[in-house]
């Protein structure tokens, strides 16, 4: 069939292709400044307020290391740059030092193989025991906050509350009876904004903590796959969320509405409570500075006062990649520890308006802290706080706010969507390679 | 080896002494070929062949586990799976007739002598020019249903204006209708060049015959530009099949899952990581718009020759 010149021929042809390919492949060779001045690249998220963090986090450090420049690079967020980032560390190109969530999606990066152990640095004595599990495998602590931690519950116009004569409600029914009151007075009760999916899922996720006072070890018997959604206490969620929705206490533009409308709504008393985490509160500085006190924080309410508890969510964290080695190392580990110095502190406080205590004894609550700082900070002093599931399970189902949404708009009902929440779940845990699944 | 055994054939059909002695020899040496090949061997060859592979493993770009036929299985198991899969035949099907039927009757149009043909021809293609996410964005907030510029014209002539893309039933009509807007131009035109390309005796001769306007539509423009339909029925099923970036733009699969289609679902499994059930997905997708596709063209390709 073939001639021996078509062979010779077709050998050519491949032979020359597979050159070609490795030219092709080699093209990123290393670009290594010389002249004793070290250039490590930092990676954070491009929203305005991370690169502006990023910024001032730069600058000052490069005041004090002239011998070091920090490049940035700013990536997308949300599951776009998730993926962006595992790719760069499983191929090796990672920037040096990057910026990124604790928790369940930092176990998610393959932490014992692509990135560097930090144990052994002199700040981490000074982080909480809760912040150092949720950066930690067994085999070491990867990561440095930046940022204060945060929680998840109900934002309130606190103007609103007086006007009408309302108590910070400790129970579900007492949230249900101020919000038809609210209502009333021809306010909106509840704000929700489906324009921006995310937020659909607070009142699930900030309801976690009310879930762990009523059982202790769902977390855990969640991965074990013992504990699910579709059943109490975890349900109650999905049907807090269907009540809200059936009792007709939504803005009318809920489908629509995108976060900065909604936290609009909240700043200006159009809408009285709206199930969220603290760090939006940076956006409120941002659009309504004059309003950011009217606005405090209190837990989602549990079926009974006992139960009550803030839902708590860590910072996110900087790393550092394996990659980077010799004298890039040592000035990656030097601009992590100096986000973690007094200095590092002030620019968090500037940059991240602190939405909840800090996790590193060396930052402090300044004076002018925003009003939810203080109110979440109340939980912590009364012991009336629960971790976000994030930190003490790596299965989050993806889809969760889609799912939310269908609850919250009526298309299907709570047991539905606590139940395809559960069959999402599954698949994280089969990817994760958990056992029991 | 597939290369040779396609092109040998083709060779004997005019030279039946060629394939054996190979005297006449290309002008160009065969090394011409390599850019190509190797483009098309790194790029599109590699990524395939590899894509049948991590469709069987759970992947996580970190380490490979081979499962077998497990991704296939829980891809079929996919609760939004059986919705998105009638979505998907929804829109493909809506976006295709409704682009045959405006694009014909604009083509119509257009190839009659009318004033400002120029300007009205380039008016219909302008929107296949502009970038489908800027398209879809544009949209997205014109059909806002409290700050959208079509409610608030709604509403000066005291109708109420629905939410296009919040509500659960009209969403993925309201993505389809964009898509028509955006894509009626190619298929106009498409069937422009199919009307001029008819002679005009056959016009002629009709109308001498004393063929009214409907009778030489049905009996000469209709039959005559058949090819054209043809392409135009691929062209944009295949496009409404395995679309995409339009309804990402506009809903993101939204409210809930109720605008998902085949192609948003394993999109969305691919943001959450899980790389080989998407991979899986995708190898699903290639066969069932393949199945589609094949016999569509098989039929059309017939008719085209009966003519």
């Amino acid at each position: 069939m073939f001639t021996r010149r078509s062979v010779r021929n077709a050998a050519v042809v491949l032979g020359s292709t597979v050159l070609i390919a490795a030219t092709l492949a080699g093209c990123s060779a290393d670009n290594q400044g010389g002249s004793g001045k070290t250039t490590i690249t930092f990676q954070t998220g491009n929203s305005q307020q991370n690169v502006g963090a990023a910024k001032d986090l730069i600058a000052a450090f490069e005041k004090a290391n002239p011998d070091i420049t920090v490049k940035l690079d700013p990536v997308p967020q949300g599951t776009e740059g998730d993926n962006l980032i595992k790719t760069r560390l499983s191929t090796g190109s990672s920037d040096d030092v990057f910026y990124y969530n604790s928790g369940s999606l930092f176990q998610a990066l393959d932490p014992d193989s692509t990135l560097v152990d930090l144990s052994d640095q002199s700040w981490v004595k000074d982080l909480t025991s809760d912040f150092k599990t949720v950066v930690s495998t067994k085999k070491g602590l990867y990561g440095a906050p930046f940022g204060s931690s945060f929680a998840g519950g109900v934002l309130y116009n606190i103007k609103v509350y007086d006007q009408l004569g309302l108590k910070i409600p400790t129970t579900w029914d007492e949230f249900m009876s101020n919000s038809e009151k609210i209502k009333a007075a021809g306010i909106v009760p509840i704000v929700q904004t489906y324009g921006d999916t995310w937020t659909s899922q607070l009142f699930v996720l900030a309801d976690f903590a009310n879930v762990s006072a009523q059982d202790k070890n769902w977390a855990t018997k969640y991965t074990e796959n013992k504990a699910k959604f579709a059943n109490p206490p975890a349900l109650e969620g999905f049907q807090r969320l269907q009540q809200t929705f059936d009792a007709g206490l939504f803005n009318k533009d809920y489908a629509s509405a995108t976060n900065a409308d909604g936290l609009k709504m909240l700043a200006t008393g159009e809408a009285a409570q709206y199930p969220m985490l603290t760090t939006v509160i940076a956006t409120v500085q941002q659009n309504n500075p004059t309003n950011v006190n009217d606005i405090g924080y209190f837990a989602l309410p549990a079926n009974n006062a006992d139960d009550t508890q803030a839902t708590i969510w860590q910072p996110q964290a900087l790393y550092i990649a394996k990659t980077a080695t010799g004298a890039k190392l040592d000035a990656a580990k030097k601009l992590v520890a100096f986000a973690n110095s007094a200095a590092g502190c002030k620019i968090q406080d500037k940059s991240y308006p602190p939405a909840g205590p800090y996790v590193d004894s060396n930052c402090k609550l300044p004076s002018d802290a925003p009003r939810v700082a203080a109110d979440v900070q109340k939980y912590f002093d009364s012991h009336k706080t629960g971790s976000a599931l994030e930190f003490l399970s790596p299965i989050k189902g993806p889809n969760l706010e889609s799912i939310a949404i269908q609850v919250g708009s009526g298309i299907s009902d709570a047991k539905t969507g606590a139940a395809l929440y559960d069959a999402d779940v599954k698949k994280q845990a089969q990817q994760l390679g958990l056992k029991g699944w | 080896m597939s290369g040779s055994t396609i092109a040998t054939p083709l060779v004997e059909k005019r030279k039946p002494q060629r394939s054996t002695s190979r005297k006449m020899k290309s002008p160009y040496p065969s090394w011409f070929y390599v850019p190509a090949i190797a483009l098309y061997l790194v790029f599109f060859a590699l990524p395939t062949f590899a894509s049948f592979y991590f469709a069987l493993t759970r992947w996580s770009l970190f380490n490979v586990t081979f499962i077998g036929f497990d991704n296939f299985i829980q891809f079929f198991q996919e609760p939004q799976l059986y919705q998105s899969f009638i979505n998907t035949l929804i829109y493909g099907f809506v976006t295709s007739a409704a682009k045959i039927v405006l694009g014909l009757a604009l083509a119509m149009l257009l190839t009659s002598p009318i004033i400002g043909r120029g300007y009205l021809r380039a008016v219909v293609f302008f929107p296949v020019l502009v970038s489908t996410i800027g398209i879809g964005l544009t949209f997205k907030s014109l059909m806002n249903p409290f700050h959208g510029l079509i409610n608030l014209v709604l509403s000066w002539f005291g109708l109420p204006g629905p939410g296009w893309l919040t509500d659960p039933n009209l969403a993925l009509l309201s993505v389809a209708s964009v898509d028509i807007w955006k894509g009626v131009g190619i298929a106009t035109l498409i069937f422009m060049a199919g009307i001029v390309a008819i002679p005009q005796e056959y016009f002629e001769a009709a109308r001498v015959d004393g063929a009214g306007s409907w009778k030489i539509f049905r009996s000469i423009t209709l039959p005559l530009s058949r090819p054209a339909t043809g392409t135009v029925i691929i062209l944009s099923l295949i496009g409404g099949l395995r679309s995409f970036d339009l309804i990402w733009a506009m809903t993101r699969g939204g409210p809930g899952f109720t605008s998902d289609v085949v192609a948003s679902v394993i999109y969305k499994q691919y943001q959450a990581g899980f790389y080989g059930l998407s991979t899986a997905g995708n190898v699903v997708l290639f066969l069932v718009v393949t199945l589609i596709m094949v016999p569509i063209t098989r039929m059309l390709n017939r008719r085209e020759v009966d003519l």
